[in-house]
């Protein structure tokens, strides 16, 4: 098993954010983070594509959510947004998961490489 | 030294350098390419020994690709995320010209004539004619169905006379553009229905069909009497139900069609519609394990094979046309992307992303011929695509 140095980058800076951020949610472990990353760029990104920079569902990178409310984006991942194409993951995750996810996505979201490397 | 003996001498070492990139002469009618999703590569392929012949890098994004051949099926054109276009040699295993022409794309196709390669966009919203030979752009269709407003298109297919049909997701149209005289492209407008995700033309090229997200129905349009404009089917045909969670759109590239009847993917409800084409109205449905994607017929029409969404990407099920039956659940690894059928049927290529590995299946006896290693394979297209209408 080979473990990537960017993974250690990402769980030291996520710990660091983690360590400041006022939430009173526990952070998925390291393994969920992970299954959480592949989900996001493979599944979220059926639409929103492998990059988060759009197809038939819009751009995820940080310049694009810069200006929307965590929450609302959390609401829009658990319980999808009526009338789009838009889904809710809430079968798939809890909240704080999906809390998770929108603040790693605001802040420029891991690459799924990490997952390949872990699975061999 | 004569012109003449310059160019034989020239021609001699034109040949031996052919020579050493292709040991041996052999045609591209068994061959094909493998997308690798997350290394931006291809594998190329061949399905008579059922081997990896090479690999090819440096295609970009390829998180969603597709794949369409030149008329002599020797050239592949790789269609990328990131809007690269690459025209990839399958017997020299080489990239011969590369373009970005785009923010961000989603497939293409290619003309009747052979002469042109149309790639579909999302950003910026339209379609735009390359020449197969040198990818130089020849025009462009803007997508901009109101003044300003650009849509994503979707299912471009190429169709007889020298057209290409395509769909309009934000403006809910389906457009066909004439290339007869590829610097003027004529355009005519078909309001279609709300946020069509897909399209598909019939084998024969005679009716485009684009599927529709926001409203349960089928956009129906008959090329041979465009003057009739688009017809609804299947309209409503989730009427008083509620709908299932789609977290993957349904491609509808992989056409269904047997004894009659299309097979299609319903959109929120776990089951394939089968439609009679007589009549365009609902004949059936199949109950499946999940939502699906691509539902493709065997080349002869006898079997439907599908995949599915996430979180039921697992699978692979297996209808029987006839009987409407489910005759065989396999499961060819995690994460199931894309089918590909050999020319006359007999085995089906399936790629499980997340296994790194494509199944090769009998498709009579469902015994697993072969497994071959690929890193997060995706799209499996073979080139006998080169001679149908609508790839």
């Amino acid at each position: 098993m080979r473990f990537d140095r960017s993974l250690w980058v990402h769980v030291l800076v996520l710990l660091g954010v983690a360590a400041v951020a006022a939430s009173a949610q526990a952070e998925p472990v390291a393994q969920r983070q992970r299954e959480l990353v592949n989900m996001v760029r493979q599944d979220c990104g059926s639409c929103h594509g492998l990059t988060l920079k759009g197809g038939l569902g819009p751009a995820l990178l940080p310049e694009n959510l810069r200006d929307k409310p965590a929450e609302s984006l959390v609401a829009t991942v658990m319980t999808g947004r009526p009338g789009t194409a838009m889904p809710g993951w809430a079968p798939f995750m809890n909240e704080s998961e999906a809390e998770w996810i929108v603040q790693r996505l605001m802040q420029g979201f891991p690459p799924v490489a990490t997952h390949m490397e872990l699975s061999k | 030294m004569t012109v003449r003996m310059l160019g034989a001498s020239l021609l001699c070492l034109g040949l031996l350098v052919g020579c050493a990139q292709t040991p041996v002469l052999r045609g591209t009618g068994d061959m094909g390419v493998v997308i690798e999703r997350a290394t931006g590569s291809v594998q190329v392929v061949e399905h008579t020994g059922r081997t990896s012949l090479g690999s090819v890098t440096g295609l970009g994004d390829l998180s969603h690709a597709h794949v369409t051949y030149s008329r002599d099926a020797r050239y592949a054109f790789v269609f990328g995320r990131d809007g690269g276009l690459t025209k990839v040699d399958l017997l020299t295993q080489r990239i011969v010209r590369r373009v970005i022409q785009a923010g961000n794309s989603i497939g293409g196709s290619v003309s009747q004539d052979g002469r042109l390669v149309v790639a579909q966009n999302y950003q910026p919203g339209g379609i735009k004619a390359f020449d197969a030979e040198t990818l130089e752009l020849v025009s462009e269709v803007p997508a901009e169905y109101a003044p300003g407003k650009f849509s994503k298109v979707v299912g471009l297919a190429d169709v007889p006379g020298q057209k290409f049909a395509y769909a309009l997701f934000e403006a809910g149209e389906i457009w066909v553009t004439d290339f007869s005289d590829p610097r003027h492209p004529q355009t005519t407008r078909f309001p279609a229905g709300k946020q069509p995700y897909d399209g598909l033309v019939t084998p024969d090229g005679r009716y485009f069909m684009a599927g529709l997200f926001g409203e349960d129905g089928i956009a129906l349009l008959d090329l041979w009497h465009p003057e009739k404009g688009v017809r609804k089917i299947l309209d409503g045909y989730g009427r008083g139900e509620e709908k299932l969670p789609v977290y993957k759109m349904p491609h509808l590239r992989g056409w269904a069609m047997a004894g009659g009847y299309a097979f299609l993917p319903a959109v929120g409800r776990h089951e394939v519609l089968v439609v009679d084409t007589n009549t365009w109205t609902e004949a059936a449905r199949v109950p499946l394990k999940g939502q699906p994607v691509f539902v493709m017929a065997r080349p002869d029409g006898r079997q439907v094979w599908v995949n599915f969404a996430f979180p039921d990407n697992g699978w692979v099920q297996v209808i029987d046309t006839p009987t409407r039956q489910v005759i065989k659940t396999l499961a060819p690894g995690k994460a199931v992307l894309h089918m590909e059928f050999t020319p006359r049927g007999e085995e089906v290529w399936v790629s499980a992303r997340d296994d790194n590995r494509v199944t090769v299946f009998d498709t009579n006896s469902f015994e697993v011929r072969k497994i071959l290693p690929a890193t997060a394979p995706s799209g499996i297209f073979f080139s006998h695509r080169a001679a149908r209408i609508g790839f």
